[in-house]
């Protein structure tokens, strides 16, 4: 009883003691008030550390960073409300969710400085028209990656060559209902946003087709796995393929011409937002042609600001992984939000392809 | 007495705050629907869609193969530590893998189980070939087992060391052999031991969801897996519930089913 007594005390008295010690360093790196702190919200890994520095030194604010791992958390959590963000970055199909629930609020382009650095074309897009709500912060692909050593170039050109039975039990997918069912309605012609019942159901048809060349279906481990071999063939985004490629010079990265999904990242301010001053001046901060080519080296996904573009090194400026053609681009979509029935359709599907 | 009552009401209030309201929050939100309309139709869904009853039978299946190998493993190691000198000693031995995290542990087989880890290596130094070891059933069984099996040792163990050594004495004594006094005698007085290591072992094994997708390759898929999905992916928080309310029942019915409901008939 005495030994419980003792190691109850003990577990009591480190609680304690980290408690105190983290409170004391939150005394510290949060002192003054709140309208000189601007709370971020990003994906994981998605900025360069430095600029983060560079932007509190230059402007005063002290930046509260915090990261989220998919859309649809990020969304409940700024839904709730529990912590009031200044700037989050959403993907283009999250961001119409949060218009259309009137999360966000409208940005004002007469207090930006830079907008002419964004390319016209990832302006104006069917997510937010006129860029009321959003910028620009990263774009990127869905292709197929695959090893020279197992794999010819001419084997996949399509994404209809996954089906080939000679890669039996050797393709690593993304974990995503949209993305799986969307090249596979790809391969048939179709639309990445088609809601059509009949043709989801003949895409799921196809898609049972593909179980046995399946290997596994995972989401960021992947890029561990295709670096290590594990795997002759892949499919995930341009961003991730990248960074494979930097680890393993036998990986390829390839977007089928008969079409995939294009996606954006952008900068958000949502309706809970406290520092707006601060939010802006963090916009601006990024619009700024320097910092965005700093952190498109550090990130290595695509900038969609092209004064930036032209001061990355000229290797990364002309990889067409990163920065497909225009010709390319044309054949590619956007995710449309789904309404929820839909979306419950796609992932229905997606979940008894899992089961096969 | 005043202390007493006071010690009963905060065990009372921790029951009701994080026990009874959130079963009832999860019961009452498998009741909504996707329009958020008060139905049944979760439900419905439930046993009339083919993917949710193969889902029912995989976790059913796997967490069932999962516990009677860590049990085939646990009951002899639990004897054998039992008869041992340090038996402490041992027994924290066994127990100190569940500090580590589990996650951390999935991470590490998967190092283990890759084209290029030591499994392999080891296969192809004997001449055997290298093998697709990870995003296999039985890998994703095998870590399963070697995450929950201090779980099973444990309860066993402390059967086992319970028991009274002069009841086996008695039974070799009456002209017993080993076997007939482990059947006879051992065996039945540890069952409560093993009944509690099936039960600690048998319900987590149900919802098991990150080991599927890490060790497993998401070929294997458990309720645990169509939560996780309905709640973050598909935001369908009724359906989501409503498989929660499933797992439930069927934990109440595998503890109604290995409680200790004979005694009465005695």
């Amino acid at each position: 009883m005495k030994k419980i007594n003792i190691m109850f005390f003990g577990i009591i008295l480190i609680c304690l003691t980290l408690f105190i010690i983290s409170f004391e360093l939150e005394k510290d790196s949060s002192s003054g008030e709140s309208d000189k702190t601007v709370n971020i919200f990003n994906w994981g890994d998605y900025i360069d550390p430095k600029l983060i520095t560079k932007f509190e030194k230059q402007t005063g604010y002290k930046v509260s960073y915090e990261t989220f791992d998919s859309n649809e958390a990020m969304y409940t959590k700024i839904k709730q409300g529990g912590t009031a963000y200044d700037i989050a970055i959403p993907s283009d199909y999250t961001i119409k969710k949060m218009i259309d629930n009137h999360l966000l609020l409208p940005i004002d382009h007469s207090k930006l400085k830079g907008l002419g650095n964004i390319d016209s074309k990832f302006l104006n897009l069917p997510f937010d028209p006129g860029n009321k709500y959003s910028l620009p912060y990263f774009w990127g692909t869905l292709g197929i990656i695959y090893n020279d050593k197992y794999v010819k170039a001419s084997e996949v050109k399509h994404w209809d060559d996954l089906w080939n039975p000679r890669f039996k039990n050797s393709i690593m997918l993304i974990d995503g209902a949209r993305e799986v069912m969307g090249l596979t309605l790809n391969s048939q012609g179709k639309s990445v946003n088609d809601t059509n019942v009949k043709d989801l159901q003949a895409a799921y048809e196809k898609l049972k087709k593909l179980s046995p060349n399946v290997k596994a279906i995972l989401a960021d481990e992947i890029k561990v796995y295709m670096a290590q071999d594990e795997a002759p063939l892949a499919v995930s985004y341009s961003g991730e393929a990248m960074e494979m490629m930097d680890n393993n010079k036998h990986l390829h990265y390839i977007i089928p011409e008969e079409g995939s999904n294009i996606w954006f990242d952008n900068m958000v301010i949502p309706r809970t937002a406290k520092n707006i001053k601060g939010a802006y001046a963090f916009l601006n901060f990024m619009l700024e042609p320097k910092n965005a080519a700093q952190n498109a080296e550090y990130v290595a996904y695509a900038t969609p600001n092209k004064a930036a573009k032209k001061m990355l090194p000229k290797s990364m400026q002309d990889d067409k992984v990163m920065y497909p053609t225009n010709k390319t681009i044309s054949h590619l979509e956007v995710y449309d939000a789904l309404s929820q029935k839909n979306l419950s359709k796609y992932n229905d599907l997606f979940l008894q392809f899992k089961m096969h | 007495m005043k202390a007493k009552g006071l010690y009963f009401s905060s065990y009372v209030l921790w029951l009701l705050l994080f026990v009874l309201a959130p079963v009832a929050l999860i019961l009452y939100q498998s009741f909504i629907s996707i329009n958020g309309n008060f139905t049944i139709t979760n439900y419905e869904n439930f046993f009339k869609i083919v993917a949710y009853l193969r889902m029912t039978f995989n976790s059913v299946f796997y967490a069932g193969l999962i516990t009677l190998i860590t049990l085939l493993i646990s009951y002899p190691t639990a004897y054998f530590l039992t008869r041992t000198k340090y038996k402490q000693l041992w027994l924290m031995l066994i127990i100190l893998p569940t500090w580590i995290n589990i996650l951390l542990k999935a991470y590490a087989f998967i190092g283990i189980f890759s084209q290029a880890g030591p499994v392999n290596n080891s296969l192809e130094w004997l001449g055997l070939g290298s093998h697709q070891l990870l995003f296999t059933n039985t890998s994703f069984m095998l870590v399963a087992a070697y995450i929950e099996l201090p779980f099973m040792i444990l309860p066993i163990f402390n059967a086992i060391d319970e028991l009274d050594e002069s009841l086996i004495n008695v039974s070799r004594d009456l002209g017993a052999n080993k076997f007939q006094t482990f059947w006879n005698v051992t065996f039945p007085l540890t069952l409560n031991g093993i009944k509690s290591g099936v039960q600690v072992v048998f319900i987590p094994s149900l919802s098991l969801f990150m080991l599927t997708r890490l060790i497993g390759g998401n070929k294997v898929i458990t309720l645990g897996t169509a939560i996780e999905e309905n709640f973050l992916v598909t935001q369908d928080w009724g359906m989501g519930s409503t498989i929660g309310v499933i797992l439930i029942a069927a934990m109440i019915l595998i503890m109604f089913l290995t409680g200790e409901k004979k005694r009465r008939g005695r």
